[in-house]
């Protein structure tokens, strides 16, 4: 099979490499380039932990072939958080949000794109926005606490 | 996991190279848009196709436009685009309630109505939507383009009137004259899940003409003509929607599987109609819930 070359951004950077059609976004950040932010979990589109920003909106990175974001620019958490932790992950700190861990960097994307488009989120708001982000530790309220604090002021 | 099997990918950048592609593959290729179902499928092996023709560099694809009451949808706008659309909003408000039910904000980013009816899985949530406001569905092949009713779209579980060689462009939606008000109730487990374990769609206009169509019971979305008939020109009240429900057994054919049992989904299908018929009155006369609140 055919070997594409693609050049993308990933978190400012320009990053080229060959891939082959079949290979997944996800894997190919993971293992070709080492970005080990988004994570596998349920690999169909229900969990979240894939999440990726594509273009600023947040995208799961498993039901996307790499060879599909020639072009486009990419954010995950190792870019947002380059200068030191963003607010947003502050809160997160703060509230003990997570415990481990594994679904944070899609919740932290996801939370920041909603917070683009609606710097004041309700509770609702929150929750549909983190619909699709599962985690099994902590209940979802603190992670939607965290967020409230952050944004009522 | 990655995927095994192996396959092309091509990314025309005009229509007619989509058409010659597909014209070249006979059969073989398939047509990717925002890919949340067709990479899944690829790979649970559930299709093996030697070639991916992706749309997305195709921008007269990603037009979504709203002029006199007709409403473009290009083959590539996705669900987010139509929830966040104000005419979506106002004039055509079961696809705003409707987009802002299919599974979670990462996928509706990606994913597109016009692919979720390509996909025709029985559970999608378009289809009942699409069939009450008879859309017309624009398809391009290698002779030229024809134009379908949504009511000729669905043949079978994931089978469309589409041929291999051809690709489905976009989609149209006429705004019913006068007023009009409806709602769209989608049945899962929870917020964020994509598969419905039944949905609803209902439709009422100034003319007294109650439309109503179904999905995730049947093996394919459907209109409901015989409750159509009963409904039309009269108020929902409690005996009529007894009524109603009572000829949902014969309407409708829900199977049990691991989502949920037959029983189960005729029960709420009734409780769908008995929630759904007075909020679609009250929509139409200018009150009810707004759109986008659950009712179910």
């Amino acid at each position: 099979m055919k070997k594409h070359t693609i050049t993308f951004r990933l978190n400012g950077e320009p990053c080229t490499l060959d891939v082959e059609a079949n290979e997944l976004l996800l894997d190919v950040l993971r293992d070709k380039v080492g970005v080990k932010s988004p994570k596998a979990g349920c690999e169909r589109g229900d969990c979240g932990s894939c999440t990726i920003l594509l273009e600023g909106k947040s995208v799961r990175s498993c039901l996307i072939l790499a060879v599909e974001v020639d072009g486009q620019e990419i954010t995950t958490v190792e870019g947002l958080s380059r200068n030191g932790l963003t607010p947003l992950q502050q809160a997160f700190l703060n509230h003990n949000s997570f415990q481990c861990g594994f679904c944070a960097p899609g919740m932290v994307l996801t939370v920041t794109e909603l917070l683009e488009k609606n710097p004041h989120p309700s509770k609702e708001e929150i929750q549909e926005a983190i619909a699709g982000n599962l985690c099994r530790c902590t209940g979802y309220q603190p992670i939607i606490d965290a967020v409230l604090e952050l944004t009522k002021k | 996991m990655t995927i095994a099997h192996r396959f092309d990918y091509e990314r025309p950048d005009t229509l007619s190279g989509v058409l010659d592609a597909l014209a070249r593959c006979g059969g073989r290729a398939r047509v990717l848009a925002g890919g949340t179902d067709l990479i899944g499928w690829i790979r649970e092996d559930l299709i093996a196709p030697d070639v991916l023709i992706d749309l997305k560099a195709l921008d007269e694809l990603k037009v979504l436009h709203c002029a006199d009451g007709v409403l473009q949808i290009g083959a590539g706008v996705t669900f987010n685009q139509l929830l966040e659309s104000d005419a979506v909003r106002s004039d055509f408000p079961l696809v705003f309630e409707m987009a802002g039910r299919v599974a979670s904000n990462g996928v509706r980013n990606r994913a597109t109505m016009a692919g979720n009816i390509c996909s025709a899985v029985p559970c999608n949530d378009s289809g009942p939507v699409l069939l009450v406001y008879e859309a017309t569905l624009h398809v391009a092949g290698p002779t030229g383009t024809r134009d379908l009713s949504a009511l000729e779209w669905f043949l079978g579980p994931r089978k469309t009137a589409l041929q291999p060689d051809e690709v489905l462009t976009g989609i149209t939606l006429k705004k019913p004259e006068g007023r009009h008000g409806g709602c769209w109730l989608k049945l899962g487990r929870y917020k964020g899940e994509d598969l419905a374990q039944a949905s609803t769609a209902i439709l009422m206009l100034e003319n007294g003409e109650t439309r109503i169509a179904f999905g995730s019971v049947a093996p394919v979305p459907l209109r409901a003509p015989a409750m159509e008939a009963l409904l039309k020109g009269r108020t929902p009240d409690a005996a009529l929607i007894a009524q109603a429900q009572a000829m949902l057994s014969d309407l409708i054919t829900p199977i049990t599987d691991v989502r949920a049992s037959l029983e189960y989904r005729l029960h709420m299908v009734g409780v769908m109609l008995e929630r759904g018929l007075p909020a679609a009155a009250e929509r139409m006369n200018g009150n009810g819930p707004d759109y986008g609140t659950t009712l179910i």
